[in-house]
């Protein structure tokens, strides 16, 4: 295998890999965004989506239409944990939202834990075939699954923020929650369509990726971290800054175990938050992270 | 009040012949067990059909009235199972909880090498007999500083020594090795560094992954880049189905070994047809249809696959650990009764014990009492279990 061909394969992981972390890394920035609240149960969400995409799938139910009500399902869950959650403490600081979205994740595991039990769950790839050759990597299919969904959810995303009422008025709440409000905005309103909306993309995170990793009840802890890591480091407001933070994760980790060693994979990825952080600290980076605004 | 006070009376006689009348004519003292599994959490795939097992046996021989002591008596035996969730604090902490507050005479656990050698100093202080359901040799050697602790599945020593006998055999020299980074996979490395180097193979490529990991292609793009005859990759579901797919899409020439953390047909599910032709090293459960008709285990894992299979699925060699573990600490049982120190030297004492994992002869310098008998090679055709030659 020329150096070359591998290099493309790691390139290629990584894409996959990062697009994931993009859609969940997403997630994290439009509630924080709109909230100031860091929504420790988006991992969650990501487990919900795959495990209810198996069970779509298992009831015959096709692919497109598993998908459509595993996202439908979670982000009901998500505006859900707006609700009864996040709503009844809003005025309190936002460090108590944040123990309650803990809290949430908890509870929502345990429930996933009674109901689908320990054990993984396989998933049949959206279209079957062997992997594809490109630029001598190999992709699996699902890989370009992966990839389509998050760019057509970047897109979506993209036409609802700037060319929609809604999204312009989710953005107002971001960058001046009085001053929407003044304006006629139902700040509390967008919170819940927020939280609804992050719940949707965790859950087609989870439903796309089932297929590569199987759905087990406690996926969504790891897969949240890495989310979280990939928000961060696209400074946590901005929705670009997250899907480059998520394609940048991916492409660490999958180039320093291909590169490096695979024993040091996490603490390079980890390694490289820390010194972007500090960085940003310093005023090094042209962005800076959760940006008062 | 004629009547109340018969029915004072009569109330009297009812109570006392359910608490104290029941002592003298029926059941006996119930002997106490207690059992860690990781019944949740990544090692729950070995776990909950050690739990199943467990069950099984308890029911079966309550409902022959139980284990007959060294009193002459029958004793109902009652077993006290936790979950450790594989993890190794709540390990410690439940070991803690069987030998305080359930006082039970022995323990049978736990399913994964870093919960066992977790929980050592607590039961070895505590003089306890634990019989371990987990791989790693370090459980049980060296044998003096492991007074208390025996354990049934086949060492990761003796597992790895078959597994490259078999390789050596095969002049399969240029191996590439992966493992999951925990106890199982960095111990079974050691082992397979050690063995390889006396075998003389040349270890090409040296790959870690994480448990949770969701991708290993970019390992398995170093192992392709070094060309190696035959890879090894030590881990257990869904981890090792998740490498086993990679390896299959990444096109990865030469055949594919695994550890015995493959074991079970949750490995095969997850894996889908990535898993034809995997070869791994395991006890003879898998097989026991195969078997030679001459092979002594063969009658005991024939009952033991019908009897589990009949309630909870495809056998897997987990259960057969813990069905182990647990005839060793019942037999121990009928000739010591719940007597801890008793019990632990006649663990020690058991020979010619014929298992699900082999045939076990314990001695002061054994505690896990198996040898290659106990392994062969197992691959994996259209999904179904096949003793390699």
């Amino acid at each position: 295998m020329s150096f070359e061909a591998q290099l493309a394969q790691y390139l290629a992981s990584g894409l996959v890999v990062g697009g994931v972390y993009a859609l969940i890394g997403l997630g994290f920035v439009i509630v924080y965004r709109v909230t100031r609240i860091i929504n420790f149960a988006q991992g969650e969400f990501v487990m919900l989506g795959a495990l209810l995409m198996v069970t779509g799938r298992h009831l015959g139910l096709p692919t497109a239409a598993a998908f459509v009500l595993a996202v439908a399902v979670v982000a009901v869950v998500g505006a859900l944990l707006e609700r009864v959650g996040v709503h009844p403490i809003r005025r309190a600081e936002a460090t108590a939202a944040l123990i309650v979205t803990i809290g949430a994740s908890i509870a929502i595991r345990g429930t996933a834990l009674a109901v689908w039990g320990t054990d993984p769950y396989a998933l049949d790839a959206f279209s079957p075939g062997p992997p594809l050759r490109v630029l001598g990597a190999s992709v699996v299919r699902q890989g370009f699954w992966v990839l389509a969904v998050a760019a057509l959810v970047f897109a979506g995303l993209w036409v609802f923020f700037t060319r929609t009422y809604a999204g312009s008025a989710v953005t107002a709440c971001a960058v001046n929650p009085r001053g929407a409000r003044l304006m006629g905005i139902r700040v509390e309103r967008m919170w819940l369509l927020a939280f609804a909306l992050s719940g949707g993309l965790g859950a087609a995170a989870g439903a796309v990726i089932a297929p590569i990793t199987y759905a087990t009840y406690d996926m969504g802890l790891m897969l949240g971290l890495k989310g979280f890591v990939a928000a961060v480091l696209g400074g946590l407001v901005s929705p670009v800054g997250a899907i480059a933070g998520g394609f940048l994760l991916g492409l660490l980790e999958s180039l320093s175990a291909g590169l490096l060693s695979s024993g040091y994979k996490d603490a390079v990825a980890f390694v490289v938050l820390i010194l972007l952080l500090l960085a940003q600290v310093a005023g090094w980076t042209p962005w800076r992270v959760a940006e008062e605004t | 009040m004629r009547i109340v006070g018969r029915m004072i009376v009569a109330v009297t006689l009812a109570l006392w012949t359910l608490t104290w009348g029941a002592v003298p004519g029926g059941a006996q003292e119930p002997y106490k067990i207690g059992a860690i599994f990781s019944i949740t959490g990544p090692g729950s795939s070995l776990g909950i059909p050690e739990r199943d097992t467990a069950l099984m046996l308890e029911a079966e021989v309550n409902a022959k009235g139980g284990v007959k002591g060294p009193d002459g008596k029958l004793h109902p035996v009652k077993l006290v199972i936790y979950d450790d969730a594989s993890d190794e604090t709540k390990a410690v902490l439940t070991a803690k909880k069987l030998i305080d507050e359930d006082r039970v005479t022995a323990i049978v656990g736990t399913t994964l090498s870093g919960t066992s050698l977790a929980i050592l100093d607590t039961v070895q202080k505590a003089e306890v007999p634990l019989v371990s359901c987990a791989a790693a040799i370090k459980i049980v050697e060296p044998a003096a500083e492991r007074k208390w602790i025996f354990k049934t599945p086949q060492s990761d020593q003796l597992i790895v020594g078959v597994l490259v006998d078999h390789l050596k055999a095969r002049g399969l020299t240029r191996v590439a090795w992966l493992n999951v980074d925990y106890a199982f996979g960095q111990l079974g490395w050691i082992e397979f560094e050690k063995a390889a180097q006396k075998a003389g193979l040349t270890i090409v490529a040296n790959e870690k992954f994480g448990q949770k990991d969701v991708d290993m292609t970019p390992q398995l793009t170093r192992v392709k880049a070094a060309s190696p005859q035959a890879t090894v990759i030590w881990s257990i579901p869904p981890s090792a189905s998740i490498a086993t797919k990679n390896y299959a899409d990444l096109g990865v020439a030469g055949p594919l070994f695994q550890s015995h953390g493959v074991g079970n047909k949750r490995y095969v599910e997850l894996a889908g047809p990535a898993s034809n032709g995997v070869l791994f090293p395991a006890g003879k459960l898998l097989v026991a249809e195969q078997l030679a008709d001459t092979d002594p285990q063969k009658p005991v894992l024939l009952a033991y696959a019908r009897d589990f299979e009949a309630k909870y699925g495809p056998r897997n060699t987990f259960g057969g650990h813990a069905w182990d573990a647990i005839q060793l600490v019942l037999r121990a049982m009928e000739k010591a009764g719940p007597d801890r120190a008793k019990v632990r030297s006649a663990i020690e004492g058991t020979r010619n014990f014929v298992g699900i994992t082999g045939v076990f002869d314990f001695s002061v310098t054994d505690h896990n009492g198996l040898d290659r008998r106990a392994v062969t090679m197992t691959q994996i055709v259209e999904g179904q279990w096949r003793q390699a030659k």
